[in-house]
């Protein structure tokens, strides 16, 4: 099975580049991989800071630092810099680097493609912070105000800094395309010889799943975002009823892509998980085929509840019941996925180093951010539910534990292997209490201020609400700047550290393991055989 | 502005939504101590539940009571849920490890159960999905379309940039509803507005929503009902108060800069007083028609004093009280080309608003109130055209 000794001798005639080149015309998957990591470190502080700036503003009653419309500019960026530019991001950089060790192939499959798929970002990146800070200067227009869904008639109102937000969306929507195309074909086409698609290890399956989400739903948003765009600047009225268009339609478009985007962020995170749960119970994962099922299951009914984040719009009866009825039903594959884990970990041999960590903090606290979702699929409930900051704590609860948390037991749990270093696991575990603990603080109380009758996007509120909120505030600044340890952890493995073996870890399972730890520039040059 | 002294003449008293808390010498201090007990002590204690607004507050209509019930319904199954996931893992979290030298059991998945979890899960939960949507479905059923009776009372919600429009449409009464600024509003600010929504007990009301602008959503929690106002439709809602009192709600739709800035004030009174309230309504709407319609030259000092109220209910929130606007989202008054340049374009603006912008047309104000707007927007500030537009100028420039 194993021919590391072979790929080692063969890749030392094709050593990596050096200087800027090395990166900037890279076609290497790993490098490729450490760039979208790099990338997704910088936007995660970026979206961390907006978010600290909008947690500050809300920490007393009244207007202290921001003006209403640069909070809600921030509230905005921090929306789209989080989930475009640093999940999605540090999901591709894990793919980037995993796919190809764990499948047995030597690269990706269009390694060029690769390239222009991660360069690509920063244009996008660039062009999202200009949308913020473009009003700023003289002639700049009005700031964006919308919030990340940005609906008209009010994205209507807003000055130029939209259409650069628009553009930022077409950039970001054309390198997950192109990314998902690369790991669509690389995952059918270049698995080593005796792995099928049942045998593949199971983070391969969530981003052959994410892919697939990807390539359907990401077109539909840049349509959407390109019929503002004409509405704004060339005279249609797709969005406008007083020309005949629909205000509504927007909604439903953006939410067709939004909600998939949902396990779009979610799935490599499940990924990560089927990894990091087994290796630390020392046994199998439970329920390999149950999990397929149940990922192909919620991607599909996925696709078919959007409008779940539009109860409030005046459908008709028929309608909200069939969304209500189809949001709950993904309770179920869902359940399954978390009862799978749960099992896996049952009977095991348990130990709890940091990725083990995050890996039962997701399941604890997605399990909780599940079940609010569940209390919010019901109609005559989300009556009162909606765009409070009830919806604020839920979308947090399953996106933090569910996505960010998976990220970072991914990192965690393959830093050993990409850097030939252990990190330091002293302070791994305490970053994880901290961000953890700091988490809960600042989004448990913010089910209540929701049910209190608080609205979510808004920059001042009744002092009713003080308590609370001063209490998600001082959360939010201990899991804010809880993540410059993680910053300081990451450097530190990279300097330097005890040297990883290949399997950094006892109960680690999988090809990748079988490769040095760092591994060589190109690996598996030669397929091994899958017996 | 039919309205403006609802409150006084009824003498209805605006109950504080919390009692006052004293902060003494370390107020930050306090709230941050206060903050950390509750959420160690949350939901434990029923006076915490009062007084911090823990869940919904008490619901004052029947359908406000049947969501409250489906809400308190799931909230419990979801707990229990809760509390079995974190028994389960807790127990494995304690037993399972190797540093009690559990050995791990490699054949679970391939157990009785392990073959079969995959069908016994997903029933169990579908199980939990049809209780919570049976019921669920029984609910919305009852509160989602409004009952096809005759005798329904129609008030029509129309949200503006940053403000609530409630036509009576029964009673021909329109009232204009504003949030009022802390130093009037004091610890009900961003919860108090001029002109509230007065609605009679015991009577099937259905809610019309629309808006005039940009998104905003309707939303008083002892109501429950919450529904977008879109430009171009009209959505409904209906509710049966059956108590009275003063029930606070804001805009939950992100509607831009003044979101914050749109609270709603419903007052729930009995349908006598409620009589005596559309009476007073129509009988100030007589007199301010009366009074607009005279073929009366107005001085400059009649037209100013009228003006600077208007200006300050209806243009301050965004060109602001002192005329120098938000730019630039807001353009200021003071000293622009439009407010010292011709009367026509002035008026023009003002009558039929600006597209693409949140200036919205203000044509619905009578004459002699768009003519004492303007009066007073031309002289005021460093402004000093001299100009005195007359009730008979605005209805020529119509």
């Amino acid at each position: 099975m194993s021919t590391t000794t072979l790929t080692h001798d063969e890749a030392h005639h094709h050593e990596a580049p050096k200087g800027w080149r090395r990166w900037l015309f890279s076609t290497n998957h790993k490098d490729i991989g450490t760039l979208y990591l790099l990338f997704a470190l910088i936007m995660l502080f970026l979206g961390g800071a907006s978010a600290m700036l909008i947690r500050m503003e809300l920490f007393q009653p009244g207007i202290q630092f921001l003006d209403p419309d640069l909070y809600n500019n921030l509230v905005t960026n921090h929306a789209l810099i989080m989930i475009f530019g640093a999940v999605m991001p540090a999901a591709a950089g894990l793919a980037n680097w995993m796919i190809p060790m764990m499948i047995g192939a030597p690269d990706m499959a269009l390694p060029r493609m690769n390239n222009l798929s991660f360069w690509v970002l920063p244009a996008a990146a660039t062009m999202l912070i200009l949308s913020f800070v473009v009003p700023f200067f003289p002639g700049g227009g009005t700031q964006i105000n919308t919030g990340w869904t940005i609906y008209p008639p009010l994205s209507v109102q807003v000055g130029m800094s939209m259409d650069f937000l628009i553009f930022a969306i077409h950039l970001l929507g054309i390198s997950s395309v192109l990314a998902s195309i690369n790991i669509i074909v690389t995952l059918l086409n270049m698995r080593a010889p005796g792995m099928t698609l049942m045998t593949m290890p199971m983070f391969c399956w969530t981003w052959l799943v994410t892919a697939f989400l990807l390539i359907l739903v990401v077109p539909v948003l840049a349509g959407g975002v390109t019929m503002l765009l004409f509405d704004r600047h060339f005279g249609t009225s797709f969005f406008d009823a007083a020309g005949g268009g629909d205000p509504v339609l927007f909604q439903h478009l953006f939410w067709f892509f939004g909600h998939p985007e949902v396990y779009i962020l979610l799935l490599p995170s499940i990924g990560v998980l089927s990894h990091v749960i087994p290796a630390f119970s020392r046994k199998p994962l439970f329920g390999y085929k149950s999990m397929v099922g149940a990922m192909l299951a919620v991607a599909t009914i996925g696709m078919v509840v959007w409008a779940h984040h539009q109860y409030t719009i005046g459908m008709s009866l028929g309608a909200v019941t069939y969304f209500m009825i189809g949001t709950i039903l993904i309770s179920i594959p869902v359940g399954l996925m978390v009862f799978n884990f749960i099992a896996t970990m049952w009977r095991g041999s348990m130990t709890f180093e940091t990725p083990m960590l995050f890996a039962v903090g997701i399941v604890l606290m997605f399990t909780f951010g599940g079940l609010s979702g569940v209390m919010l699929a019901v109609v005559p409930a989300d009556m009162q539910y909606h765009d409070s900051m009830f919806v604020v704590a839920h979308f947090h609860y399953v996106l933090m534990p569910g996505a960010v948390f998976g990220l970072f037991a991914g990192v965690f749990y393959w830093l050993p292997k990409w850097t030939g270093h252990m990190y330091d696991e002293k302070l791994g575990k305490i970053f994880f209490w901290t961000n953890v603990i700091g988490f809960n603080i600042t989004f448990f109380p913010q089910h209540f201020l929701g049910l209190a009758g608080m609205p979510r996007r808004i920059v001042d509120y009744n002092m009713m609400f003080t308590e609370f909120n001063v209490v998600s505030s001082i959360g939010a600044m201990i899991f804010g700047l809880s993540h410059l340890l993680l910053l300081y952890i990451v450097i530190k493995t990279i300097r330097g550290g005890k040297k990883a073996e290949s399997r950094a870890w006892e109960g680690a399972k999988g090809l990748e393991w079988e490769l040095d730890s760092p591994p060589a520039f190109h690996t598996w040059t030669v397929a091994p055989q899958i017996k | 502005m039919h309205n403006n002294h609802t409150n006084e003449a009824y003498g209805f008293e605006s109950k504080p939504l919390s009692k006052p808390r004293k902060h003494d010498r370390f107020p930050y201090l306090q709230t941050c101590l206060k903050g950390g007990l509750l959420t160690t002590s949350m939901l434990t204690t029923g006076e915490a539940m009062a007084e911090y607004g823990l869940n919904f507050p008490e619901p004052a209509a029947g359908v406000a009571r049947e969501i409250y019930g489906i809400h308190m319904m799931t909230m419990t199954i979801a707990t229990v849920l809760l509390v079995i996931v974190f028994a389960f893992v807790f127990y494995s979290l304690f037993y399972h490890r190797k540093s009690r030298g559990y050995e791990a059991d490699q054949e679970f998945h391939n157990s009785w159960f392990g073959n079969w979890s995959w069908v016994i899960v997903p029933a169990l939960v579908l199980g939990v999905d049809l209780t919570i949507a049976g019921k669920a479905d029984a609910v919305l059923k009852r509160v989602w379309d409004v009952p096809k009776e005759e005798n329904i009372m129609d008030v029509k919600v129309t949200g503006h940039q940053w403000w609530w429009e409630f036509d009576y449409l029964d009673h021909d009464i329109k009232v204009e509803s504003r949030f009022v600024p802390k130093d009037k509003s004091g610890d009900l600010y961003l919860r108090e507005v001029d002109n509230r929504l007065v609605l009679p007990t015991g009577v099937k009301i259905r809610f019309l929503h629309t808006s005039a602008d940009v998104l905003h959503a309707f939303w008083v929690p002892e109501l429950a009902v919450k529904k977008d106002a879109i430009p171009g439709y009209v959505t409904e809602t209906w509710a049966e108060l059956d108590r009275e009192g003063v029930f606070r709600g804001q805009c939950a739709e992100i509607c831009g800069t003044w979101h914050s800035r749109m609270p709603i004030v419903v007052e729930s009174v009995s349908p006598e007083r409620f009589a005596a309230w559309t009476e007073d309504q129509k009988a100030i709407k007589v007199a301010a028609a009366a009074e607009a319609s005279a073929d009366k030259e107005w001085s400059m000092d009649d037209l100013l004093a009228k003006g600077k109220g208007l200006y300050e209910t209806k243009c301050a929130a965004c060109h602001q009280v002192n005329g120098m606007g938000l730019p630039p989202a807001f353009p200021p008054l003071n000293g622009s080309a439009l407010t010292t340049g011709a009367i026509a374009d002035h008026l023009d603006i003002v009558i039929k608003g600006k597209e693409g912008t949140a200036m919205q047309p203000w044509g619905t104000l009578n004459d002699l109130e768009i003519a004492a707007i303007v009066t007073y927007e031309r002289n005021s500030w460093d402004n000093k055209t001299g100009d005195v537009v007359q009730p008979a100028d605005v209805k020529q420039a119509r």
